[in-house]
């Protein structure tokens, strides 16, 4: 009889026995079962949410969240770094989900609510953001979700023709100008596409430029936002770049420019809209220099 | 005695001036670099020689002088403010300019919406790197801004009659203006980035577009400080005095009010809100020679134009190819050079305020 009991207790305290889960601050959070209101302060948690098929746990979100359409419907409770802390108490949600930037999360805890803080900046970081909101969600699957996702990127990759190692691309974020390094997000996206960055990783993810360094990196090919590319010629010495006098931009519209800057499970299509723009705006030229370099070894 | 030391102080400032110039021209992405033998060696590398050209002539060449120019306004302005308002402490930016030409361009960025950089949450576009269009709604927005701030406050001043009244009237419109300022970006959280860049000022995108309209201005404002130079010293003598002198004080001073809102004007529109350079130029000209304030303008203006010049190759040199904003470069040389003047004073009797 005795150890039986003792067996049903271990059961019992087996089945007791939360998750624990340390988020990217350092700080634990338990879980005795997967969280069903959930509110998400930055859109590409959001998107990992959806991602795992749990949009439905959403009660609320940033402002800034817009993807998938279903999200736009949710409450608003402000933005990831002024959010409504009334707001999100009212809609009683057992889990915030939100950036470690934010010094929100101190003050909801205080309040009660569990909050995980995480900061997707890198390809690997999206992993590990997919696995631990998956494995908080109570969801099987991140791993496979994140599977498909990384043989989309390296699809993308591989559609590109081999002679595109040698083009060189200025990624434009804010016409500060701040542009994305070898190190960002986008910059790890250009490298998986095998393609040159313009901007080595010792200067940093999004480093304030001299705009001078653009006009002299010469850059073969200019990624922009749609906003800002009119003013481009207009910047003193900008006009007779190379890339500006043949046109080879790639603009993105606003929404396409979320898909690319978003550290999130849509980092697939993001390669996919970079490579596709590549091969329409950089095709010839590759086929051009080939060429070139055909004669040139030809000459005694 | 005086006037040989300010002959030879505007020499020496016109030869910083032209020395910084050539610096600036060495100085950019790359650091600090000779173009020289490619510019002047077309032969030897005709590709290398058009690249120079283009960064030399359409981008180093432009900003440097543009630095200069913004400089030479803002010190000019500081001058004209300090001598109007007698008081060591005025700056250009004290009639409420500073503040108008921020709400001016904060109601502009959200009146365009949230536009530009890709980073959703919160990077908008510059006020410096636009289009024509927006550039010129920016632009004239800054302007308008903050000429509609000198006028708020010599309508709340009633008039230039009283200048501790004009003083109190600048600080209640900065602090209003300002305030509002913060509301406009609390409804429009997209354009702060833009804004920050507005208020620690820059001068990366200063074409010669931008260099012709500030020079232009300066030679305006100059030729009006020259005129005005006279009253201003009958005016350091009191205001009694200066009446009694037979002054036209009233049109004097507005007339003042008008080269000052011009001035700063011209300088904030282009390269944003540049602190400290019009407060520091004068101290900087005093602090060498005691002299007139038709010299004191103009010394302030050339003094003020090598401040921001100097300032300017710094920011872009010293972490190429990323920059520093201007802003911050000017506010720690100017002003760690005036304290070191200052606590020189208290020791050695130099300095007097």
């Amino acid at each position: 009889m005795k150890p039986l009991m003792f067996a049903a207790l271990l059961l019992v305290s087996g089945l007791a026995q939360a998750l624990q889960v340390t988020d990217d601050r350092g700080i634990a959070a338990n879980f005795a079962r997967p969280p069903q209101r959930i509110v998400s302060l930055l859109p590409s948690l959001t998107e990992t949410v959806c991602e795992l098929g749990q949009c439905a746990r959403l009660v609320g979100v940033d402002r800034y969240s817009n993807y998938p359409a279903s999200v736009k419907k949710l409450p608003q409770v402000g933005g990831g770094l002024d959010p409504n802390i009334e707001a999100i108490v009212a809609l009683k949600p057992d889990l915030v989900l939100m950036a470690t930037s934010s010094r929100a999360g101190e003050r909801l805890q205080s309040l009660g609510i569990k909050v995980l803080a995480l900061e997707p900046k890198t390809h690997a970081d999206v992993k590990r953001v997919l696995e631990t909101v998956g494995q908080v969600l109570g969801v099987g699957d991140a791993a496979r979700v994140w599977r498909v996702m990384d043989a989309a990127t390296q699809a993308a990759a591989q559609s590109l023709p081999k002679s595109m190692a040698t083009i060189r691309v200025y990624f434009e974020v804010d016409p500060g100008p701040y542009g994305a390094g070898e190190s960002s997000f986008i910059g790890e996206t250009l490298t998986r596409l095998g393609v040159k960055n313009i901007i080595p990783a010792k200067l940093g993810p999004f480093p304030k430029l001299n705009p001078e360094f653009i006009v002299r990196a010469n850059p073969d090919v200019i990624m922009i936002g749609q906003r800002s590319v009119d003013s481009m010629a207009q910047r003193p010495g900008w006009a007779s770049m190379r890339a500006m006098r043949e046109q080879r931009l790639c603009v993105f519209t606003p929404e396409q420019s979320d898909v690319l800057v978003r550290p999130g499970p849509r980092m697939a299509e993001g390669a996919r809209l970079m490579a596709q723009c590549l091969v329409d705006k950089a095709g010839a030229q590759v086929s051009a220099t080939a060429l070139a370099i055909k004669v040139e070894s030809r000459k005694p | 005695m005086n006037v040989r030391q300010a002959t030879v102080l505007v020499w020496v400032l016109l030869l910083l001036a032209l020395g910084l110039t050539a610096l600036g021209i060495c100085v950019g992405s790359a650091g600090f670099e000779n173009l020289l033998q490619p510019l002047l060696n077309p032969l030897d590398d005709p590709e290398q020689t058009a690249m120079a050209q283009q960064i030399v002539w359409d981008i180093r060449l432009p900003r440097t002088l543009g630095a200069w120019a913004a400089g030479a306004l803002l010190g000019l302005a500081g001058a004209l403010a300090q001598g109007l308002f007698r008081n060591p402490l005025a700056d250009p930016f004290l009639l409420g300019s500073a503040s108008g030409a921020s709400l001016g361009v904060a109601l502009a960025l959200a009146a365009m919406g949230s536009a530009g950089g890709m980073m959703g949450d919160g990077l908008a576009f510059s006020v410096f790197g636009t289009g024509w269009l927006t550039r010129l709604g920016l632009t004239g927005a800054a302007f308008g801004g903050a000429v509609l701030a000198v006028f708020l406050t010599l309508a709340l001043s009633k008039g230039v009659q009283h200048t501790l009244r004009l003083l109190l009237a600048g600080v209640v419109v900065g602090v209003v203006l300002g305030a509002m300022t913060h509301l406009v970006l609390l409804w429009s959280p997209e354009s702060l980035q833009a804004m920050q860049a507005f208020m620690l000022g820059s001068t990366a995108f200063v074409g010669w577009t931008a260099f012709a309209v500030m020079a232009g201005v300066w030679l305006l404002a100059s030729v009006a400080g020259a005129l005005l130079a006279r009253m201003l010293d009958g005016l350091s003598l009191g205001e009694a005095t200066a009446h009694s002198l037979g002054l036209p004080l009233v049109p004097m001073r507005l007339a003042l009010v008008a080269v000052l809102a011009l001035a700063t004007g011209a300088a904030v529109a282009q390269t944003g809100l540049i602190a400290f350079v019009g407060l520091a130029a004068p101290h900087l000209v005093r602090s060498v020679v005691k002299t007139t304030h038709g010299r004191l303008i103009l010394l302030s203006s050339l003094m003020g134009g090598v401040l921001l010049m100097a300032a300017d190759t710094l920011a872009r040199w010293l972490i190429a190819p990323q920059e520093l904003p201007v802003g911050v470069l000017t506010a720690v040389l100017g002003g760690g050079y005036l304290l070191w003047l200052m606590h020189r004073g208290t020791r050695g009797g130099g300095l007097s305020l």
